[in-house]
């Protein structure tokens, strides 16, 4: 029998339902998975008291009949998310010790939905990275590991914690962020599935910014029905974002009949890429094929301005955090830094942000600060923002041309080892070449482990969708998962 | 276009951040080799094209202008690293 951390929430939905096991056990079951490991460093503020509240708050609601889908069900959740009275850091120093006073919707929603949330998850400082290295709570450990190899694998970043704890089954799904990858590239080097959706879907109040107008929430999970049940529970119009639709949020789940008979796939030939692994491109094919068997159309198309997305975002990203991060100061939250005689307000700023952020951090807020600073403004940021009107373009001509999901690999490699020296920052910026451009036209994207590499590696696929369409794309990603047949799990070592 | 030390220093007392002169010239490096990577999209047509402003096309939401929250003044003191008297405390602004 499967052990209970190791469950689906689809899965735990009907067994909870039949009343074959509680909440309780469940959580149980997810809290000591966790606290046995402490060596994937994903868990960095355990919640089990909280837990073990909501769960048994979930039986009685259970028990009384009133049972929404992820009633009872254990969350980890992203520290980016503020949570109230529990640290929330966004894996920064500068955040030590800041315990919201308040709950963000989309947590408040998912407790709502009767979740239960098992504790906070580390990620990369402020979500900027994507091997979850400039953490201040250290490293994350992908649960993967090589064929007979020992050598510490990236979990994927930024967040590495929700794909190394859903991964590892410390509990049965997760939140996650993406801002240029951060949900998908991690859930592609772990093996799951997560979906960030259309801009706007998910309320972004509460969620700590980096890149207001790229940011997103969404579900990392165990299949792609988790990710549905879960996005129903997150989703919807919030007044307190005024960048989210109102829309009405479908039954997401009732969605996935897997028949996508007579859809049209796109394939674009840009994200075929010079030193791209063998692996990745048959990957790649199988996943074609896979898409051609159950019934789809699959046709070649171009997406020209790809090759620019990266560096567009490398100016509207910093852009942006540089404007968002300004509120770390030292005044009303967080880290202070302790000053010298005669030191004034400017020294504390200076000095606070210096101790309190990261070198990857301090690197992207300085260069946004350079891109929006007089006489460069034009020169880089309104043309970045130019570009980005343009690969938005890109897409939106391909989905008019009648194409209804365009299939790309995920990420360009398998994970890679922890502590690998980049001594040029933009080496590791080139993980998201396949992600970013999603995040830039504000389109919902979906990672599907979809087999693994001559190293024993899972590697996955990304299907992107039309902007409100997360039902018909994650109806196209069931139909690949249900082909890919991705079962593996990492073997235990820890 | 190359960043040198002294825009380095520049940028970084823009960005309210302290770096030590020895930690200029690395800085300068990593920028020039960021922005060097930036600099691909000259080679974009942009002509008449708008910069975006919105990814989605929605109007920004308006809502009546009248006091819908407040009188929180504990909680909004409760994470500051000094408070006093129901103020944020900061060091000597003016002379």
């Amino acid at each position: 029998m499967t052990e209970l951390n190791a469950l689906t929430i689809a899965d735990a939905r009907d067994k909870l339902r039949a009343g074959d096991i509680t909440s309780v056990e469940l959580t149980e079951a997810c809290l000591s998975a966790a606290d046995a490991a402490k060596e994937l460093n994903a868990v960095v503020h355990p919640t089990p008291e909280i837990a073990l509240e909501q769960a048994k708050s979930a039986d009685a609601r259970m028990a009384s009949g009133d049972a929404p889908s992820m009633c009872g069900i254990p969350l980890g959740i992203k520290d980016l998310f503020c949570t109230k009275g529990v640290a929330s850091q966004a894996a920064s120093g500068i955040l030590e010790g800041f315990k919201p006073e308040y709950e963000s919707t989309v947590t408040t929603q998912l407790f709502d939905a009767g979740a239960v949330m098992i504790g906070k998850l580390n990620m990369d400082e402020f979500a900027m990275g994507s091997s979850n290295e400039t953490s201040v709570y250290g490293n994350v450990v992908n649960p993967w590991r090589r064929g007979n190899d020992d050598t510490p694998l990236t979990p994927g970043g930024s967040s590495g914690g929700s794909a190394s704890a859903v991964a590892a089954d410390l509990c049965l799904a997760a939140t996650g962020t993406d801002t240029g990858g951060s949900i998908r590239q991690p859930a592609a080097f772990v093996g799951i599935t997560g979906l960030k959706p259309t801009y706007g879907r998910v309320s972004r109040w509460g969620v700590v910014a980096f890149a207001s107008s790229l940011d997103q929430a969404g579900p990392m999970g165990k299949s792609v029905r988790d990710c549905a049940i879960m996005l129903e529970a997150m989703a919807g119009h919030d007044p307190k974002d005024s960048t989210s639709a109102e829309l009405a949020v479908p039954n997401f789940e009732a969605m996935l009949t897997g028949d996508i008979k007579g859809q049209t796939i796109g394939i674009p030939k840009e994200y075929r890429m010079d030193g791209m692994p063998e692996e990745i491109e048959t990957l790649w094919a199988n996943g074609r094929a896979m898409l051609e068997d159950a019934g789809a159309k699959i046709v070649d198309i171009s997406l020209p301005h790809t090759k620019y997305a990266l560096p567009a975002y490398y100016v509207i990203a910093p852009a942006e955090a540089s404007s968002n991060l300004a509120r770390y100061d030292g005044v009303r939250y967080g880290h202070r830094a302790s000053l010298a005689q005669g030191d004034g307000i400017t020294e504390m700023y200076e000095k606070t942000r210096a101790e309190g952020f990261g070198d990857e951090v301090k690197r992207r807020v300085m260069i946004g600060t350079y891109v929006l600073s007089a006489g460069f403004y034009d020169a880089y940021y309104n043309r970045a923002r130019k570009v980005r009107a343009l690969i938005k373009k890109d897409f939106e001509d391909v989905f008019a041309a009648g194409v209804d999901a365009i299939l790309t690999p995920a990420t360009p490699s398998s994970a890679f080892a922890l502590g690998q020296e980049f001594d040029d920052p933009v080496q590791m910026y080139l993980n998201d070449v396949f992600t970013v451009t999603v995040n830039l036209a504000g389109l919902p994207g979906i990672a599907v482990p979809a087999g693994l590499d001559s190293q024993g590696l899972p590697m996955g696929l990304q299907l992107i969708g039309k902007p409100w369409e997360e039902g018909g794309l994650m109806n196209v990603a069931q139909a690949l998962e249900d082909r890919a047949g991705f079962v593996s799990k990492p073997s235990k070592w820890w | 276009m190359s960043i040198d030390t002294e825009t380095a220093r520049r940028v970084a007392k823009l960005a309210r951040i302290k770096v030590e002169d020895a930690e200029l010239p690395a800085l300068a490096q990593d920028f020039n080799r960021i922005l060097g990577f930036v600099e691909q999209l000259n080679e974009v047509d942009v002509e008449g094209v708008e910069p975006m402003t919105s990814v989605t096309p929605m109007r920004l939401k308006r809502r009546e202008d009248v006091v819908s929250d407040g009188g929180q003044q504990d909680k909004v003191l409760a994470n500051a690293p000094d408070a006093r008297e129901g103020f944020f405390a900061v060091p000597k602004v003016v002379e």
